[in-house]
């Protein structure tokens, strides 16, 4: 049974459609990211489903009752916010008090929960506190400590890790799952980040200019992108234009500007866009293999946990690589000339976008 | 030509010792990113090249002459800070023109190379804006291409790509290092960002409460980082204590706590000292049969997540200790992750891989902190 139905649901302003005709469900325990580029309509939902903003059209229902002109204390909602929206005046007990006090619990089990929520999130030791004597990855965790205080079901994470440094983002992002799912939450998470959404998410929903994109498990999304759009936003793809020429039982042939690319069979138009992930593209040297697009590295830069090349083919494409860490330095440099091939498995395929590629690539 | 020198360069502010005895070359041409946590004193650094505050002491000269003689003008410096302050009533064309028309450039050499600096910051559709019709990130662009466009030689940038969503972010990176390395400017770039710094660095600074920590090309700093804070701060690292049980001719083996023993190639300690193993989360794997050469350790399989080109599992040994293992997603057949919640496994950590550290002693917590 979905715990979060959103059911056709529209909102515009002057000049701007936030929300197009969206409909979701979000299903009881599930952890879900919104995900899409600034201005895509992510937020607007976030606040739609909280009953912050009524949508002009379309219904929206939590547990099965709608929340627009629900008082928020009623309301089974933890909401924890991107600048975290603390009270400067109270300390940190009394910030993750905050929640069950509105509530209207007893004493005893306020602090039993706010002893309980700060022990969570390791807090314990700071509840004298003020939050701006706080580093910023520990104002969240207050943040979040307060929005679950109140006992919700429902947890709205709006951007929650936008303003902290990329390392405690790392820590916390780990965070935020465990505990929704040790408190058995449902869980909607919006973010601009896609490596965010892919590690903590049960399922991701992929938004653009108001609209859903694809909805699906990360590693679904990741590898089986139904739409160009997609392949592009999570993640990085090379996009090559391609033309089927022979089809076999079992395999099919394609033509990318003049080089020949075999693939598995699909039920494909003649006119295609090939997407390959740069982690997908494996380059070596010509003695090392002896088939392949031919090409030169035109540059290299160390990841750490990966190398990235950007490679020139003979045909005029570039290409970008990116080998896995191997444990010491690749062996290939800026001007070596490379032989470059495409994991067979990995190799996507899109019909060629009637409007061009270029404005399904747009991400701006 | 710029080239900085810093030598033991401190500064206070009241009680917080923002930076302390820090020395640093940057060649010409060079791009250098400072990297470090919140509060590491990364923009005091910036801040003192640009002459915007001046160290309590130590030596600091740009082309060999004293920061404290050179008129502004004379530095050629251009200073972005994070806070863009564009002039509000300009169009984005007129604040990136603003620089060279105040340099003397006639109106339409100085418009012309506006241009030029916008379409490389992606913007060139916007010039008619006003900066409060951008977004935060657009905006930043601008600050941006006004610095490259003042005609400086070296341009300090405090967290650039901060305002910006993670996929333009991705993009602009290897952007910007292509654009500087055309102009041939010299670039000392502010971050928080390990993943950025190592995409666009020649060196990196890693700073930590107002110290350097080590300084080096990203191969290196990732390759051989000289402190526990680097190893987990600059890629990430598992970090195992245990105790030096022997020393052999080219290895040690070291025991973790429940008799747990892994080979490692590193004989910096002598049996008996208290060490911590690391080894990096892509340099590890898993297994579902042992290989002792390779250190196959038993675990049980506790988190998976997808990060998109890498798979990463936790998976914790009989001694409770978590051991994270990234694992290309090349590797991974169709959709199918290879081991679920739950499964059997053999940590694998090849004993080439990994590397000792002296035990801290103010704990492992302590130097893993990074706020």
């Amino acid at each position: 049974m979905p715990h979060v139905t959103v059911r056709d649901v529209s909102k515009r302003y002057p000049g701007l459609t936030a929300l197009d005709h969206v409909s979701l469900d979000v299903y009881d325990g599930e952890y879900v990211s919104i995900i899409g580029p600034s201005g895509c309509g992510k937020t607007t939902l976030l606040r739609c489903i909280a009953g912050i903003i009524e949508p002009d059209e379309g219904e929206i229902s939590v547990d099965g009752r709608p929340l627009i002109g629900v008082p928020p204390e009623e309301r089974n909602i933890g909401y924890v916010f991107q600048d975290y929206a603390l009270f400067p005046h109270m300390n940190v007990k009394e910030n993750a008090s905050y929640g069950p006090r509105v509530k209207g619990f007893s004493n005893r089990r306020i602090r039993n929960i706010a002893n309980e929520t700060l022990e969570m999130v390791k807090l314990s030791e700071r509840s004298e506190a003020r939050p701006n004597e706080l580093s910023g990855g520990a104002k969240q965790k207050l943040g979040l400590a307060r929005a679950i205080g109140s006992a919700p079901s429902l947890l709205l994470l709006d951007e929650p890790l936008g303003s902290l440094d990329a390392s405690v983002r790392l820590n916390l992002r780990v965070e935020l799952r465990r505990l929704a799912k040790e408190l058995g939450l449902t869980a909607i998470h919006v973010t601009h980040d896609q490596e965010e959404a892919m590690s903590i998410s049960d399922r991701l929903v992929i938004m653009r200019s108001g609209s859903v994109v694809e909805v699906g498990k990360p590693q679904d999304l990741y590898l089986n992108p139904q739409k160009i759009f997609t392949a592009n936003f999570l993640g990085e793809a090379n996009f090559l234009r391609g033309t089927v020429t022979t089809t076999a039982n079992e395999g099919m042939t394609l033509d990318v500007q003049g080089e020949r690319l075999e693939i598995p069979w699909r039920d494909i138009p003649k006119d295609v866009i090939v997407a390959i992930r740069p982690q997908f593209v494996q380059v070596s040297k010509p003695e090392k293999a002896p088939e392949g697009w031919g090409g030169r590295i035109v540059d290299k830069a160390f990841l750490g946990d990966a190398t990235r090349f950007e490679l020139e083919l003979d045909n005029g494409l570039k290409v970008t690589a990116r080998m896995p860490w191997l444990g010491q330095d690749v062996e290939l440099d800026v001007g070596d000339e490379t032989i470059t091939k495409f994991q067979k498995d990995k190799i996507l395929t899109f019909p060629h976008p009637t409007g061009g590629l270029e404005s399904e690539l747009s991400t701006g | 030509m710029p080239s900085i020198q810093m030598t033991n360069v401190t500064k206070r502010f009241k009680d917080i010792q923002a930076l302390d005895r820090v020395s640093l070359n940057i060649q010409n041409g060079e791009y250098v990113c400072i990297l470090g946590p919140t509060g590491s004193g990364k923009t005091t650094l910036l801040r003192l090249i640009a002459g915007l505050t001046s160290p309590d002491s130590g030596k600091l000269t740009i082309d060999e002459r004293p920061v404290d003689t050179l008129e502004p003008e004379d530095r050629g410096v251009a200073y972005v800070p994070q806070q863009y302050a564009l002039f509000p009533h300009l169009t984005v064309l007129e604040n990136v023109a603003f620089s060279p028309l105040a340099r003397g450039h006639g109106r339409s050499e100085a418009y012309e190379t506006a241009r030029k600096v916008l379409r490389m910051v992606k913007l060139a559709s916007r010039e008619g804006a006003l900066p409060h019709e951008l977004s935060g990130g657009m905006q930043q662009r601008v600050a941006l291409a006004r610095g490259i466009a003042s005609g400086a030689s070296l341009l300090l940038l405090d967290e650039p790509l901060g305002a910006l969503d993670a996929r333009l972010r991705m993009e602009l990176r290897i952007e910007l290092r292509r654009m500087m390395k055309n102009l041939s400017l010299t670039v000392i770039h502010v971050t928080h960002d390990q993943e950025e710094a190592m995409t666009i660095a020649d060196t990196i600074v890693v700073l930590k409460d107002g110290t350097v920590q080590q300084i080096g090309s990203p191969f290196h700093i990732y390759q051989d980082p000289t402190s526990i804070f680097v190893a987990n701060f600059v890629g990430g690292s598992n970090f195992l204590p245990g105790v030096v049980a022997k020393t052999e001719r080219a290895a040690s083996i070291v025991e973790l706590s429940e008799g747990i023993r892994i080979r490692v190639v590193d004989r910096s300690y002598h049996r008996g000292e208290s060490v911590i193993v690391t080894v990096r989360r892509e340099a590890t794997t898993l297994t579902s049969h042992a290989n002792a050469k390779e250190n196959g350790v038993p675990a049980r399989v506790k988190n998976v997540s997808f990060l998109g080109s890498f798979v990463e599992y936790g998976a914790v040994l009989d001694n409770r200790e978590t051991v994270i293992s990234k694992i290309p997603t090349s590797l991974v057949a169709d959709s199918r992750l290879p081991f679920e919640i739950d499964d059997r496994v053999f940590v694998i950590m090849n004993p080439e891989d990994c590397k000792l550290f002296s035990s801290p002693p103010l704990g492992l917590a302590n130097d893993l902190e990074t706020f």
